[in-house]
């Protein structure tokens, strides 16, 4: 691992293994939840991308906006969205973020600026542009980070936004998880060229192609481009290369892709990795991973327990916000 | 200025329009050929010479793209009007507005409003065939969290706007392709309107004909007819279509005891029906008869003249239906 321009002081890497372990562990939780129907619906898990929202996430302000997908909740908990009140949306509680209306696809945090999952492949895309176009017209120098798997490639959107954004010069910074399959969709399959950074380079953007299982090549790459984008550079485009370790859904043989090919995926994984980095470099210590892994195994078991504890709403309040009142300030 | 105004409706829209624009930094306007065409329907003409590129902003057509791009700015704290060039052409930007724009607000649990008004053509009659004639409001009336207008007067034209723009919530706009070129009076006593109530445009005893947007001047000739023959025929025009002011309409009914509903969409799962619906489990016992409706055929409508206006209401089918009620053979 390379990484010039980067501050790798102590703190910072037991941080970054810190954001990776509170998906990895959270994510682990979620299954067995489901396992156990305290979770519902569609849950779609992370385990293997975690370096990815990690990685972003550190060169983004609080001011900056967050575009999310539906397998977003290493996206929202990378953002700082608190953990127990992600798990209480997820137990369908009125203690979670969006009051048990959203669920696992759709987390938002008005506080935190992080706009949503939003559970329509590419449909995030145009309202990143928005966001962009409107703090620019505003004379705001916010980056609006848009979070996306290479599925979206395959749709209009994508391709809409990205000219969108790059002819009126837009602070957007277009992420793209390449997980290299849309649910079974593998991506040569779906891709008459398979090359996503090529692509969105045609649109007459920086673009660049990045090892999404490295949480310091992201980072590396995400400080460049949003110092890029500040600068009045108009968007940039990541494509981070992953792979996600669990099945698409809980509902999901993986009847696509081989066995084998999930395990060497898996070798290389980004938590996995950078542990081992970190030992060789002697930067962490066994004891720090011990104590590491103590805290946010109790952070989990916290947020478990406040969604537990969590109430449902009122069914008295099921049509509330279906519009409102007032533009919440 | 004392004196009543005349001007087209098409002349109605840009006065509201370069006024909301005027009075607000956050309103800005942006569509399909909207500057320096001066818009498909010409209702823009001028007005970016006047407020800037910037305030009128010409978008490439990338329907999904630019819509979402005006939800977006919403959530950023702008307050876009976003013009579709017609109904038609918003069917590609559909999941914007169905799956982001009408849903952010109460998946969000509240947290985000969408202040966003969305304006486009709609409606047949100048022979544009199928692709470029539909009426598919009731289609928008459907869903939960829009709020659908249809301005069929001057008035209305020139003061809606401004009422949708203060609306926290999303706001569609249709203008009846018809309507562009009508002429009328504005009362400068008034200098706003509601959006929440229908409004009897013609009183009357006997039947009530329940219409808006385009085929409200139909309506009117087939009153005038109508009352030629001594039946009273009062004229709802329900302005709003989505929350619908039953109030009025149950008022109307339960005062004529007889119904015509006129909708220039096709019958089958119409507003026509929505409304025949309401009225029958508000009002059933005060008809006299049952609820007739005068809708498009269930046809693609057609280019040669004589085929499309035998494909829409005619003032003559809603004369007929209407003395079938009030004088049963």
């Amino acid at each position: 691992m390379s990484h010039a321009k980067l501050r790798l002081d102590h703190a910072h890497l037991l941080h970054l293994m810190r954001e990776l372990l509170r998906i990895r562990v959270f994510e682990t939780k979620c299954a067995e939840l489901y396992q156990r129907e305290k979770i519902r619906g569609f849950l779609h898990l992370y385990d293997g991308e975690e370096a990815i929202a990690v990685g972003i996430m550190q060169a983004l302000r609080p001011d900056d906006a967050v575009v999310a997908t539906y397998r977003e909740h290493g996206q929202a908990l990378a953002r700082g969205v608190p953990m127990d009140r992600i798990m209480a949306e997820l137990y369908g509680r009125q203690e979670g973020l969006c009051r048990g209306r959203g669920g696992s696809m759709h987390l938002f945090d008005r506080e935190r600026r992080f706009l949503g999952g939003n559970a329509i492949v590419g449909g995030g895309l145009p309202l990143a542009v928005g966001t962009a176009l409107g703090d620019s017209m505003q004379g705001r120098d916010a980056v609006t980070a848009c979070f996306f798997g290479e599925g979206a490639v395959d749709e209009g959107e994508f391709h809409e936004s990205l000219n969108l954004a790059a002819l009126w010069q837009l602070p957007v910074l277009f992420v793209c998880e390449n997980n290299f399959y849309s649910m079974g969709m593998a991506l040569d399959r779906a891709e008459s060229n398979p090359d996503i950074a090529a692509k969105a380079a045609s649109y007459g953007m920086p673009s660049e192609a990045v090892d999404g299982m490295d949480v310091l090549a992201v980072e590396v790459a995400a400080r460049r481009a949003v110092e890029a984008i500040r600068g009045g550079g108009g968007p940039y485009f990541l494509e981070c290369r992953g792979y996600r370790f669990r099945a698409h859904s809980m509902f999901d043989a993986q009847l696509y892709r081989p066995r084998e090919e999930i395990e060497t995926w898996k070798e290389k994984g980004p938590i996995a990795r950078f542990r081992h980095w970190l030992e060789d470099s002697h930067l962490v210590f066994e004891d720090e991973f011990t104590r590491l892994e103590a805290e946010v195994t109790d952070e989990v078991a916290a947020a478990i327990a406040y969604a537990e504890a969590g109430t449902p709403e009122a069914v008295d309040d099921l049509t509330r916000f279906v519009t409102l009142d007032e533009v919440p300030q | 200025m004392n004196a009543p105004a005349t001007l087209t409706y098409r002349e109605a829209l840009k006065l509201a329009i370069r006024a909301a624009i005027e009075r607000d930094p956050r309103v800005f306007l942006m569509g399909e050929d909207v500057a320096r065409y001066g818009g498909c329907y010409a209702v823009t003409k001028g007005l970016a010479a006047e407020l800037g590129e910037e305030r009128i902003r010409d978008t490439p057509l990338s329907e999904s793209a630019f819509v979402g791009a005006g939800i977006g700015a919403a959530l950023a704290g702008m307050r876009p009007i976003v013009e579709i060039m017609t109904v038609n052409f918003s069917l590609l930007a559909l999941d914007q507005i169905v799956n982001t724009a009408a849903t952010l607000p109460h998946m969000s649990g509240g947290q985000f409003a969408v202040p966003i008004v969305i304006r486009m053509a709609t409606g047949a009659g100048r022979q544009l065939a199928a692709q470029h004639s539909h009426s598919l409001e009731g289609w928008y009336a459907h869903v939960p969290g829009l709020r659908v207008l249809a301005p069929a007067t001057i008035e209305d034209a020139r003061y809606m706007l401004a009422a949708a723009l203060a609306d926290p919530n999303p706001v569609l706009i249709f203008e009846h392709v018809m309507l562009y070129n009508a002429n009328g009076e504005l009362d400068p006593a008034v200098t706003a309107v509601d959006i929440e109530k229908a409004k009897i445009r013609r009183a009357g005893r006997d039947v009530t004909l329940v219409t808006y947007g385009g085929s409200l001047p139909k309506t009117l000739a087939a009153a005038e007819t109508l009352a030629a023959e001594g039946i009273e025929a009062e004229v709802l025009d329900l302005r709003v279509l989505r929350p619908l002011d039953w109030d009025t309409l149950a008022a109307s009914v339960a005062r004529t005891h007889r119904c015509v509903v006129v909708d220039e969409g096709w019958k089958t799962g119409s507003l026509a029906a929505e409304i025949s619906a309401g009225l029958v489990e508000r009002v059933f016992f005060e008809l006299d008869q049952p609820i007739a409706r005068v809708c498009s055929a269930e046809v693609p409508i057609p280019y040669a003249a004589h085929m499309e206006q035998a494909a829409l209401p005619q003032p003559e089918a809603i004369v007929a239906a209407a003395r079938a009620l009030v004088r049963p053979a």
